[in-house]
């Protein structure tokens, strides 16, 4: 009888939970890890890569980046086949919104008409929620550079920094801490994201292979997208590693000091 | 039969529109507005088919509005436009297509002012002047003579004067009156009406 109330996404359980949802939930927590921070000068998305073969076709530089018009960029976490439908749907959406009013959908808009559909696969029957969080990154005219988090319930909602997937937690928690508010350039943030990144991806060493990074930066009232390549990622890891080594040798000399 | 003009200068622009309704040969009345608020700084100019032209105003008009209500800002002028247009485009192509004109003035407090000639076949365009009927023949030419983008509020209102006065002399339909209105950072404010009445006393001083 314990299954009573799980096994259709439309029935509260006696506690009032909606247990279909949350097991979606918790499917992402084992999802590759995606972070996004906001800076004064642009804002970035960075990404786990977990299929790394070397026998694995090249079709897709990024795994997990994807492109959703000309001033939105979004990194998901969760089922991959999932994730297909939903950013099909974004630029759709985005589309239709371009085709009414001639110009390219407001951050907000997009991400809360996201939601809606998502929300409606966890209120009607038959079906199960998506089993993915999205991190969205864009500039729109009436608030700047923005970045949203969505997760399968259809709750959205807006940050300076955060993290989901794999070990987000604690991501999000460093990343609280490391976070200056209102000081942060686009390259203190790709710093921050590689040091966040290798925390908690557990890893004695990170690779270029193993992460994916995107940026979005507005140059003469044009939104420019980039995702970052091997060799850029590469330099970031390399950089990262110089100043730790650096942190760790002062320590040392501290120590013998006292 | 109708007219519309409008002028857009570097920092505000001006639009006047004709205040005659007319069914077949007989005038029914000469203080129609055909100048709707859309938003704030927004104003859009209508002649055409005299039920569609309500119809269609009042429809872009609430669809703006709610637009406002559901998102916390206002669409820019050229959002609107675009909206407008592409409603105006879908009508055409389904059995009930609206026969409007339409003149859009607005200002956006970052692109500054803007002016779209949009027709019944949904065909648009951002012009510095523009006019809408036969009055148009008249007054586009002499637009085209005295237009600067550098003109001031007062100049523009005079060169809309001039334009009525030629409609009154040279075309054969009778539009006394023309309701101006002009659109600038601060929002939208009414002109005072130019009418015959008003052109004829002037002309006696």
């Amino acid at each position: 009888m314990a299954r009573r109330y799980d096994t259709r996404t439309t029935i509260f359980s006696p506690e009032g939970r909606l247990y279909q949802v949350e097991y979606a939930m918790e499917a992402i927590s084992h999802a590759g890890t995606c972070l996004g921070i906001l800076a004064n000068d642009g804002i970035l998305l960075a990404a786990e890569r977990r299929n790394t073969n070397k026998l694995l076709d090249e079709v897709f530089s990024s795994e997990k980046i994807y492109k959703l018009n000309d001033d939105m960029v979004c990194s998901v976490a969760g089922i991959t086949s999932d994730a297909n439908v939903l950013t099909n749907e974004l630029r759709l959406i985005g589309q239709r919104y371009l085709i009414q009013y001639g110009e390219s959908m407001p951050c907000e808009q997009l991400v809360s008409w996201l939601c809606d559909v998502k929300q409606a696969y966890t209120q009607y029957g038959g079906k199960r929620p998506f089993g993915v969080s999205i991190l969205y990154m864009g500039w729109d005219k009436h608030y700047g550079y923005q970045l949203y988090q969505s997760d399968p319930s259809g709750n959205y909602s807006g940050w300076k920094a955060t993290c989901i997937g794999n070990n987000s937690a604690a991501a999000v928690s460093s990343l609280k801490q490391e976070y200056k508010e209102g000081e942060m350039t686009l390259k203190d943030a790709k710093c921050l994201a590689i040091k966040v990144l290798s925390k908690t991806l557990d890893m004695t060493k990170l690779t270029s292979e193993k992460v994916e990074m995107a940026i979005l930066t507005r140059n003469n009232n044009i939104t420019d997208t980039h995702i970052l390549t091997s060799v850029e990622v590469e330099e970031l890891i390399k950089e990262f590693e110089k100043n730790e080594a650096a942190a760790e040798a002062a320590k040392k000399e501290q120590k013998q000091k006292s | 039969m109708e007219c519309l003009i409008g002028i857009k200068c570097n920092d505000f622009v001006m639009v006047a529109a004709d205040m005659t309704n007319a069914h077949s040969i007989m005038v029914m009345k000469t203080d129609e507005n055909k100048l709707h608020k859309l938003s704030n700084k927004l104003v859009m100019a209508v002649c055409g088919e005299s039920g569609d032209t309500t119809q269609f105003a009042e429809y872009i008009a609430k669809n703006i509005q709610l637009y406002k209500m559901r998102n916390g800002y206002e669409l820019g002028p050229k959002a609107a436009a675009a909206f407008t247009r592409r409603n105006l485009a879908d009508a055409l192509r389904s059995r009930n297509a609206y026969h409007v004109n339409l003149l859009l003035a607005g200002y956006d407090n970052q692109e500054g002012p803007q002016l779209f000639f949009v027709d019944y076949l949904a065909s648009m365009a951002s012009v510095n002047y523009s006019a809408h009927g036969y009055g148009g023949f008249f007054s586009t030419s002499i637009m085209d003579r005295y237009y600067k983008s550098t003109l001031t509020p007062e100049q523009a209102y005079d060169l809309l004067k001039k334009c009525v006065k030629e409609v009154h002399r040279r075309l054969i339909i009778n539009l006394p009156n023309f309701k101006v209105q002009i659109i600038n950072k601060d929002g939208i404010k009414d002109m005072p009406p130019i009418t015959a009445k008003g052109l004829a006393t002037e002309l006696l001083d």
